[in-house]
């Protein structure tokens, strides 16, 4: 049973460069870019409790930084991934050093405050940034020589990527650390008085979620070859958070599914409506009203259910 | 120093209005535990139907359309509160993320309605003059909104510190099971506190119209300056968010006059400041 799942799934990621055209493979990177972005963002809400608001800063911090260097500086694009990298793990370890001085609500206005800082400075920094005309006439890399310009090979590239932080999330979270990490969550007093530390344990999660973020926002200026202030808006995090929470915050395949999901929801709904924000509105009211635990622990408790009444 | 003084009578109106805007906000956090992200998009609604309003009929008087704006908005916010907020009583994070959603769906929704164009509120006709003190000249309307901050901010002492509502209000801010033990129907308590600071926030929203103009995004961009209020003066109390609003006000203005591009950052340190040594803020009473 689990090969079988494991089979479709490989199979469903590694066939559609073979025969889909290429909106349809396009559509697909863009999949796998939300996907890691939702899963280093689900680090913090669903295993580590910690409801970020202003994840999109990773992204656009990441973007920025690669979209600035290689453009206007003249940097190779293996160097300016490094430094972008680098200089968005440190953001990140900044901003978790401000936003875990408090828990709860309070953490979710700070992140939601700073990531608006950084989408201000974006708007407004135009000499820097160039405001919001965005960022222009990108390139993509040449990993070892090779054009990414086509959809297969980005799709291809990306999917590499997203494996490879797949895999490394969820090495994290299955860990002793990730443990430790749940045990915060769930018993921050009791982890303390085992003599862990949970504002250290807190704030490595909120730094490693960041570069993972990074990494999506990486993927993501390579594939638009364009950067906007509006990739790092509330609305681009509350994107991520929807995805999150759509598909079921705390497991690892849930993130995929709600971010795919969004995704295709804003594809396909932009093609016939121009409300989107409106319609992200309703959403998020309808799943929080109708199906607060999330799509996937949802279906998993019906096929349990069903297992169980078949027996 | 003419420079000096008129930016510093610009930071005061700006303080009003954020005070109008946070002190609902951070009554409603103190209150109900609840982050209400729709707190930016009531203050542009009501900017909206300011403009709406004051533009289609000329003789119009801007406190009765502040009046009527703060009770329509008002009036949707009890709706909201009523049929979703309090369904999700036992689900924080939802309550925080339904919130959201609405402001995406009131912003859209003024979108759609009025156009991408910002719309300006014209100033009161009576309040047009300058007023001149000491040789220095003040634009009056500014003047009236800071008076006006400072009114609601009296009204509201009297209401919280005087009243038995008030009293009652307190009770639920500072322990809400005992204050429902002792026979306080709290959750009649949120729909009031709830409308109330729609309604301020709505009003305010009218009154910010001739200084801000209605534009989408006006949300987007109030919205941080109440979170900031109100984690610098602290959660549920009334003098933070008095004092908080007039230190961004006076941070937001000054940085934006002296250094424009890096005004969004200098807003923010009063704020890591007090985090960094304050995590419940300058006079909060409750950790966030």
């Amino acid at each position: 049973m689990k090969w079988i799942g494991i089979t479709l799934i490989a199979a469903s990621l590694l066939l559609p460069p073979l025969f889909a055209g290429d909106f349809y493979i396009n559509l697909a990177s863009q999949i796998l870019i939300a996907a890691i972005f939702a899963l280093s963002l689900n680090l913090l809400v669903g295993f580590g409790g910690m409801t970020s608001l202003g994840h999109a800063s990773y992204l656009g911090v990441a973007a920025y930084i690669s979209a600035l260097l290689t453009s206007r500086y003249g940097f190779g694009h293996g160097t300016a991934a490094i430094i972008s990298i680098v200089g968005t793990t440190a953001t990140a370890a900044l901003f978790g050093v401000i936003a875990l001085r408090t828990t709860g609500l309070g953490f979710l206005m700070i992140t939601l405050a700073l990531s608006q800082v950084l989408w201000g400075l974006a708007y407004r920094m135009s000499n820097v940034t160039n405001g919001d005309n965005g960022i222009a006439g990108l390139t993509r890399p040449t990993p070892f020589g090779i054009s990414l310009d086509s959809a297969a090979s980005f799709y291809w590239f990306a999917l590499l990527v997203a494996t490879f932080a797949c895999l490394m999330m969820t090495i994290f979270v299955s860990s002793a650390f990730g443990s430790s990490l749940k045990g915060v969550r769930d018993q921050p007093r009791r982890m303390a008085a085992l003599g862990f530390n949970p504002w250290m344990i807190r704030w490595i999660t909120f730094t490693y979620a960041g570069l993972w973020g990074g990494v999506s926002g990486l993927l993501y200026v390579y594939y638009n070859k364009y950067i906007h202030p509006t990739s790092l808006s509330t609305t681009s995090s509350a994107e991520a958070l929807l995805g999150v929470i759509a598909g079921g915050s705390g497991t690892l395949g849930g993130p995929v599914v709600g971010a795919a999901l969004v995704l295709l929801l804003k594809n396909y709904a932009s093609a016939y409506i121009e409300r989107w924000n409106m319609l992200l509105g309703l959403v998020f009211l309808f799943i929080v009203l109708v199906m607060p635990r999330g799509i996937v622990p949802g279906v998993s408790s019906l096929t349990a259910a069903l297992r169980d009444e078949s027996r | 120093m003419q420079f000096w003084i008129i930016q510093g009578l610009n930071s005061l109106s700006l303080g009003g209005l954020l005070f109008l805007l946070s002190s609902g906000f951070s009554l409603i956090f103190g209150l109900m535990r609840l982050a209400n992200l729709t707190h930016g998009a009531f203050f542009m609604l009501g900017t909206y139907f300011g403009a709406a309003a004051l533009r289609s009929y000329s003789g119009l008087n801007i406190w009765v359309t502040a009046l009527g704006a703060g009770i329509a908005v008002a009036a949707i916010g009890g709706l909201f509160e009523r049929m979703v907020l309090t369904r999700l009583k036992t689900n924080p994070l939802g309550q925080v993320l339904v919130t959201l959603g609405m402001s995406f769906i009131i912003s859209d929704a003024c979108l759609m309605l009025w156009g991408g164009d910002p719309i300006p509120v014209p100033t009161p006709q009576s309040l047009q003059s300058p007023t001149r003190v000491y040789g220095f000249v003040f634009p009056t309307y500014r003047l009236v909104l800071v008076g006006c901050a400072i009114g609601v901010a009296i009204v509201l002492y009297f209401l919280l510190e005087r009243t038995r509502l008030g009293a009652m209000i307190r009770a639920g801010v500072d322990d809400r099971q005992m204050a429902r033990a002792v026979g306080i129907p709290v959750s009649n308590l949120f729909t009031v506190v709830f409308c109330l600071g729609a309604g301020i926030a709505g009003a305010g929203g009218v009154l910010g119209g001739p200084l801000l103009s209605a534009y989408p995004g006006l949300d987007a961009d109030m919205l941080p300056l109440a979170l900031i209020v109100v984690i610098l003066g602290g959660i549920g109390s009334l003098l933070g968010a008095f004092i908080g609003s007039f230190v961004v006000g006076f941070t937001y203005t000054f940085g934006t006059a002296l250094f424009p591009e890096l005004a969004y950052i200098i807003l923010f340190l009063p704020m890591i400041f007090v985090i960094a040594f304050r995590p419940q803020g300058l006079f909060g009473r409750v950790g966030a």
